[in-house]
């Protein structure tokens, strides 16, 4: 859909080479103008308002995606592409790794805890994009030039000699920049092991000495339709024991506590049993009996 | 219609953005409202661009993609050692600073 | 001949130079450097009289420039020198009457072991008191002006392990340092006025002036002059000076120093004679200060507060006559220049008393002392017929011409002037018979003192004697050689102008009721003191008996006015300053306060805070970008 689009706006530069200045588009630009401008509305709004930071983060993707149509539409084919394939494919799914880490599931809860920090919000807000709007609507931008011109030797070539004539002190800087942030990651999210690892005997012997668990951990509760690590083991009393789930999902409230399930599992099982064997007893009675008059 | 309507939605967009980073509390939505905002920006380069008939707004939104791409990491990283140490990954968690 | 003026004042100024930064080796021969620098200092005097006398009258003045001091765009001050008839019998008074006060003292302070430190002050002032005189400007007058101050201070505190001395010099420092104000402004508006300090200039232009100025200028100067010559209502200071050694009241408290008033009214003569209305104060000024002093002198027991009280209302003669404008200049002048050898007599004749008296400056416990001091009595008696005007003495020329001067005012004050100045002599006649008596007449009256030591009344050594002798023949012949033939007259005229005026009554009848008066003091003095004996303690006296042995009241208005007054407006002050200046000082801080605790209120450390304030700044920005725009 992306190349098609690509295709479509690639025929409007192609019109617009014949007048250099225009003061309106095609009526086809316009068309995917008001669909998908305002689908990336709603995109935007929903990144805000979502309660989970996952949809949060894949409702911005797709107002990327939308944004970086608009980037083909306006004749800027290379950064068009670079949207998709940098920011929605890489900066992003960095984003939605940092959610997983974080929590995927946990929602955030909407309600406000400042006071009149929303309203303050809806204020600014608003003010600022009436005024915004009021700015733009008073530049008179009327007339437009078009990319015809500056593409006409192909959009990366025209950006290419920009960036290593004109900008090439501010690409180099780029580029520096992004070397720092890189060595800066590094340095914020490493962690300096201030002291030497404990063997295993040490480890053992602490065990021994603090009177804990000495044999390994107790397994996570496995039944015959659920083995995964979030569910609680159940002692024989029928009560989940901690220790079976890890605690990285006992900090984040995510274990499932399938007792009552198990229970309930149990039930049916039973009744389902027993309406086999009570079938079966009446099939076999049946045939005992049919058994019984032959 | 005229491409100015782009500015007015890359304005929009970044509004929204803005009262986005005022509203939410997790640090990771702030930061997605904050890349929103950077790309309503980018869209009235590209837009700017065409009106004027260059390629520099284009350049400048290229620069912007790699700053923010740098800002991401540099952010999220920070992010993530603010969970490791308080388990939250809440803005309003981090107010120390204050009286 | 001119270049040896600046050698007048150099001589002394080494001289303290030597003797102050020589340290102790100069001990032994410290007096005689001073002396002898002194002795120079008045022989080159002589030698400059000489030749200004061999001269034509009107080319007498001689000027010297050294140097220029502050030379900046119209801002010129020089070091330079006028020395005209004026200033030329000042030096020879001052370097004269200095010289034998050296001598004297060189026996007077014998047994004193900072007598080289003495000598050193007393040079230190000669040559401030020369710089003052002879200086050709204002500004350099000031120099010595504030150097003779200085000098006094330090020898009125020579004493000062005796409280007493010191607090006396600081008195006499705080009271002068109001006056030196009086001349510092007197000099600026002088040069606002005229753009200039010196003499010449200052005093040629006061025809083109407003009388305004000019009378300003001369209240001023006046207020200096009251100053350092113990006028009224300055005058405190000159009775706890005589807590200094008797050498320094007699050069400096009652010769010289104290006459620097008169030297600068007379000096700027013309201002005054512009400026009738500085010219009536003046007048009543030297009037008050001669009734005043009088009436304290009537009532001190201490021989020297009683001869300090004389020098303040002798003063207030010349004050009076330089006041009286041209016609009184030169008789203010004369009747100083005899004063100076009489006084000087006098209080050297007090110290000599002192010393055969083991310090005692009590006249009650004196009495008969004139078998035991025969030189110190003869030459003491002169003097005293010398200031009480006995005819023939000094006292009489100049005192009887001021008396005629204060007549020849006209109208109403000068009658007013006139009898004053004629109280002035019978009060005059009656407490220096009272000193006479009490001190050389009657029975002895001392006694042991707390430590038993009877004093045995000597005559002093040959150092002090003769000093003595000398002012004695100053005494007697000066008024006669300057008043026969007006020789003093003709001598000064040049510099200060002298006019004739038309005194009421003639001339004879003013000496004639002068005598009159003379009579009547002397003989109320002996009728009370000669006849009948001096009591050892003082009676109670009469209520202005009482006064006036507190300085007529003035140290107690001086502490009710001014240090009670000053204590009630620093108090006021004070208070308002804790109210209102701090009341509004600190109101503005805890207002700054308040608000910023409720300011405080939005670091509420929520990043988020902070970034509605951030947009909601951007949004401004926007607003006033647009607004601008539109306009």
């Amino acid at each position: 859909m992306t190349a098609q689009l690509a295709a479509h706006s690639g025929s409007f530069a192609v019109d617009a080479t014949t007048s250099l200045a225009a003061y309106s588009t095609s009526t086809g630009e316009a068309f995917q103008f008001w669909i998908l401008g305002t689908v990336a509305v709603i995109g935007a709004l929903c990144t805000v308002f979502m309660k989970k930071s996952v949809h949060s983060a894949l409702c911005l993707a797709g107002t990327m995606i939308i944004l970086a149509v608009f980037y083909l539409a306006n004749g800027a084919y290379f950064l068009g592409i670079v949207q998709v394939v940098v920011y929605t494919g890489a900066i992003m799914m960095l984003f939605l790794f940092v959610v997983m880490l974080v929590g995927v599931t946990a929602a955030d809860s909407l309600k406000e805890t400042i006071k009149g920090q929303r309203w303050l919000a809806l204020l600014c807000g608003l003010g600022f994009g009436i005024l915004l709007c009021a700015g733009i609507g008073n530049a008179s931008l009327n007339e437009f030039e078009g990319l015809a011109q500056a593409n006409a030797g192909g959009n990366v070539e025209g950006l290419a000699a920009l960036i290593f004539t004109k900008y090439v002190f501010a690409f180099e800087i780029t580029g520096a920049l992004l070397i720092t942030a890189a060595v800066g990651a590094m340095v914020l999210t490493h962690r300096e092991r201030t002291e030497r690892a404990k063997t295993q005997r040490e480890m053992a012997e602490e065990r021994v000495r603090a009177n804990k668990q000495l044999p390994p951990l107790p397994a996570p509760g496995v039944y015959a339709r659920h083995n995964a690590v979030d569910i609680a083991g159940l002692l024989p009393d029928g009560t989940p024991s901690e220790l079976t789930v890890i605690s990285t999902l006992r900090e984040r409230g995510q274990i499932r506590d399938v007792s009552d399930q198990a229970i309930k599992d149990l039930k049916a099982i039973e009744q389902r049993s027993e309406e086999r064997l009570g079938r079966e007893g009446h099939e076999e009675r049946k045939g005992r009996a049919e058994e019984a008059a032959k | 219609m005229n491409p100015v309507n782009y500015l007015y939605l890359a304005a929009l967009l970044f509004t929204i953005g803005a009262s986005g980073v005022l509203i939410r509390r997790n640090a990771i939505v702030v930061f997605m409202c904050i890349e929103l905002m950077l790309n309503a920006c980018n869209l009235a380069f590209v837009a700017f661009s065409r009106m004027h008939g260059n390629l520099d707004g284009q350049i400048i939104a290229f620069f912007t993609m790699v700053v923010a791409a740098a800002e991401v990491v540099v952010g999220l990283a920070i992010i993530v050692s603010l969970f490791r140490s308080r388990h939250s990954a809440s803005v309003d968690d981090a107010s120390l600073m204050k009286l | 001949m001119e270049n040896l003026i600046a050698l007048l004042v150099a001589a002394p100024l080494l001289g303290a130079a030597v003797l102050l930064c020589g340290g102790r080796r100069l001990d032994p021969v410290g007096h005689w450097i001073g002396t002898v620098l002194a002795s120079a200092s008045f022989v080159i005097g002589a030698i400059l009289f000489a030749d200004m006398l061999g001269k034509d009258e009107e080319h007498r003045a001689l000027a010297q420039h050294l140097f220029s001091w502050i030379p900046v765009e119209g801002f010129q001050a020089d070091i330079a020198f006028q020395l005209d008839q004026l200033s030329m019998t000042f030096v020879l008074l001052i370097t004269g009457v200095g010289s034998l006060i050296h001598v004297y003292s060189i026996g007077y302070m014998e047994h004193d072991e900072r007598r080289r430190r003495f000598f050193g002050y007393l040079n230190l002032f000669l040559a401030a008191m020369l710089l003052l005189v002879l200086a050709d400007n204002y500004l350099l007058l000031y120099v010595g002006w504030e150097g003779v101050g200085l000098a006094s201070y330090l020898l009125i505190g020579f004493w000062q392990h005796k409280p007493s001395a010191a607090t006396a010099a600081k008195k006499a420092f705080l009271v002068n340092r109001v006056g030196d104000m009086g001349l510092s402004i007197a000099i600026m508006l002088m040069f606002t006025t005229f753009g200039t300090f010196a003499f010449g200039p200052v005093l040629e232009a006061t025809g083109e002036t407003g009388e305004g100025k000019l009378t300003a200028i001369g209240l001023m100067l006046l207020l200096a002059a009251c100053g350092k010559s113990a006028q009224v209502p300055l005058q405190s200071w000159l009775g706890d000076a005589m807590e200094g050694p008797t050498p320094v009241s007699a050069l400096i408290h009652a010769a010289t120093m104290v006459t620097a008033g008169v030297y600068l009214i007379v000096r700027s003569g013309e201002i005054f004679n512009a400026a009738p209305d500085a010219q009536l104060v003046t007048t009543v000024v030297g009037a008050v200060t001669l009734l005043f002093g009088a009436i304290v002198g009537c009532a001190k027991d201490d021989i020297k507060k009683a001869l300090a009280g004389s020098t303040m209302s002798q003063i207030g003669y010349m004050i009076l006559a330089a006041g009286l404008g041209p016609i009184g200049y030169v008789f203010a002048i004369m009747h100083l220049v005899t004063h100076g050898f009489f006084k000087a007599g006098l209080f050297l004749g007090a110290g000599s008393v002192m010393h055969g008296m083991n310090d005692e400056v009590d006249m009650r416990k004196y009495g008969g002392l004139r078998k035991h001091m025969p030189v110190t009595f003869v030459t003491f008696g002169l003097g005293y017929l010398a200031i009480i005007g006995f005819p023939g003495l000094s006292g009489f020329f100049s005192k009887d011409k001021i008396i005629e001067a204060a007549f020849a005012k006209g109208g109403t004050e000068g009658w007013i002037l006139g009898g004053v100045a004629l109280l002035g002599a019978a009060i005059t006649a009656f407490y220096m018979t009272r000193v006479m008596l009490m001190t050389f007449f009657g029975e002895k009256r001392w006694q042991p003192d707390e430590h038993g030591h009877e004093p045995h009344p000597h005559e002093s050594p040959k150092s002090m004697t003769i000093p003595m002798i000398v002012l004695a023949f100053g005494s007697v012949f000066a008024g006669g050689f300057f008043g026969i033939g007006d020789r003093f007259l003709h001598w000064l005229e040049p510099v200060t102008e002298h006019t004739h005026g038309h005194p009421p009554i003639g001339a004879t009848t003013v000496t004639l009721s002068t005598m009159v008066v003379l009579v009547i003091g002397v003989g109320l003095a002996y009728l009370q003191y000669g006849r009948r004996p001096v009591p050892v303690v003082a009676p109670r006296g009469s209520l202005l008996t009482r006064a006036a042995r507190r300085d007529l009241l003035q140290d107690d208005f001086n502490h009710v006015v001014l240090v009670r007054g000053g204590e009630h407006l620093t108090r006021s002050l004070v208070y308002v300053d804790h109210t209102l200046v701090d009341g509004v000082v600190n109101g503005t801080a805890a207002s700054m306060g308040g608000l910023s605790g409720r300011l405080r209120k939005l670091q509420n450390g929520y990043a988020r805070s902070y970034a509605v304030s951030m947009f909601g700044g951007a949004a401004i920005l926007i607003a006033a970008t647009l607004l601008m725009r539109a306009v």
